[in-house]
């Protein structure tokens, strides 16, 4: 593999830079959040090298999960964060970090220690990245989700409340709420795996061949991750819907947007 | 029979009320005053305290959704959300539609394209399916014409003497009071007055 130097990444920077130089005229205030969001990306990135690095060396399985509790409190604040609705109290970041701890922990563990069967099964090379990317696609899909279920029973408060005055259950209540806050939630990885190998080729793909894999081995990867990730997100959007639910209603089958606080 | 003993809501303390069975009560009070806060208590679509029983029994032992459809709360405006009028009833095929002026065919009419007069009527019937042992009605016939308003009148009054259901009807129109009513409540400033018929 040819390894990049400090060099080869400033040369590519210069095209995050001659991109925040024009956009000065369009919009300066996108200017500024590309500028930062680069910044931010070359120091994050440089630190989980170190510390993967660090982790690599220890293979201590109390260092994997302190980070992977880490990973998924930085994922719990990420999805409070884009709730223009949302829960107030702990259970704005409880439902989603608890939903996403639930899938994404979950399906790691049955990838690592049932179809990769590494040993040891927390061997961090293979663990960190593999949900890393779990976190990532099924904190989006969580994020969608809870973001969709709190505003449109917002939206919908009348409908919803009309259907309990003639005596509807929970479930009958907000039926088409549900399904399209499920849809939501899955529409991410459908679209990821409908395009796969012929509209994009994934980065973990990428990232393998690059790094010199014989291609059908990569893709073998690839593919498991798909799956994984579907899984992931879809049982994620299922347990934030299930919690969030149940948030939004109480024992007397009263619909409580007062639990419910706009962002910003 | 229902009780209600010191119900408290966001904007009404310590309300005391005893509908019995066929019997039909109007409540008036100026806008602002509650009414629609209190028969959301009762149905209880909002939070609230207090004891409420149906003949006998305490609210909190019954399930949510029973206690919802025995006693029925009609909002000032109803709500529809499929595009057909039979999608919003249980069994449209057994719903009386000619006692509020309806033929069969309302049945596959689209929700979008009737008045808000039809929309309340329909939804009084929607309401009546569930067989209510309490009908809350909120200000059913503002938006109705003399004939639909005393088509309305005639079914809600049959069916409580019918069913020996009880019922609180808000209304301003004293015509009204007069004629389906023998008691009328004034809620003012958080207290139930009974008011002498004019």
């Amino acid at each position: 593999m040819i390894t990049l130097s400090l060099l080869d990444l400033s040369l590519a920077a210069l095209l995050v830079v001659a991109l925040a130089l024009s956009s000065l005229r369009i919009y300066p205030e996108i200017a500024g959040q590309l500028t930062i969001a680069a910044i931010r990306t070359a120091i994050q990135l440089t630190l989980i090298g170190l510390v993967l690095k660090a982790l690599f060396a220890s293979s201590d399985v109390l260092w994997v999960a302190l980070l992977s509790v880490f990973m998924l409190a930085v994922a719990g604040r990420e999805v409070m964060a884009r709730q223009h609705w949302r829960f107030s109290g702990w259970w704005g970041y409880g439902i989603g970090a608890l939903s996403m701890f639930i899938s994404s922990f979950s399906v790691a563990l049955f990838a690592l220690i049932i179809v990769i069967g590494n040993d040891p099964w927390y061997q961090p090379q293979y663990a960190i990245p593999l949900l890393g990317m779990l976190l990532g696609n099924t904190m989006n899909g969580i994020a969608l989700a809870l973001d969709r279920l709190t505003s449109t029973a917002s939206e919908q408060r009348d409908v919803i409340e009309a259907r309990l005055m003639l005596g509807y259950s929970q479930r009958e209540a907000i039926a088409e709420i549900r399904q399209q806050v499920f849809r939501t939630g899955l529409i991410p990885i459908i679209n990821a795996m409908a395009a796969a190998g012929i509209v994009s080729l994934p980065g973990m793909m990428t990232g393998q061949i690059l790094a010199g894999a014989p291609p059908v081995e990569a893709v073998k990867y690839q593919i498991l991750i798909m799956f994984l990730i579907s899984g992931g997100a879809g049982f994620g959007t299922l347990a934030a819907l299930h919690f969030g639910v149940k948030r939004l209603f109480d024992e007397r089958l009263r619909l409580r947007l007062d639990r419910l606080h706009k962002a910003g | 029979m229902l009780i209600l003993e010191h119900l408290s809501c966001v904007v009404l303390q310590g309300i005391s009320l005893v509908l019995e069975d066929a019997e039909l009560v109007c409540l008036s009070g100026a806008s602002g005053s509650g009414k629609t806060r209190l028969l959301r208590a009762i149905a209880d679509l909002d939070l609230n305290s207090g004891v409420v029983q149906l003949d006998g029994t305490a609210r909190d032992a019954i399930d949510p959704q029973a206690w919802r459809r025995q006693v029925a709360y009609l909002p000032a405006e109803s709500r529809w959300w499929a595009p057909t009028v039979g999608e919003h009833f249980r069994d449209p095929a057994s719903v009386p539609f000619d006692q509020l002026g309806f033929d069969k065919a309302v049945i596959d009419w689209k929700v979008e394209r009737l008045s808000s007069g039809e929309r309340q009527r329909l939804a009084i019937l929607r309401l009546l399916e569930n067989h209510p042992r309490v009908l809350l009605l909120d200000e059913p016939t503002a938006n109705l014409d003399p004939q639909s308003t005393e088509r309305v009148e005639a079914l809600i009054t049959k069916y409580i003497r019918d069913a020996r259901a009880a019922c609180l009807w808000v209304t301003h129109a004293i015509d009204q009071i007069e004629r389906i009513a023998r008691h009328q409540l004034l809620l003012d400033n958080s207290c139930l007055k009974t008011a002498v018929a004019a």
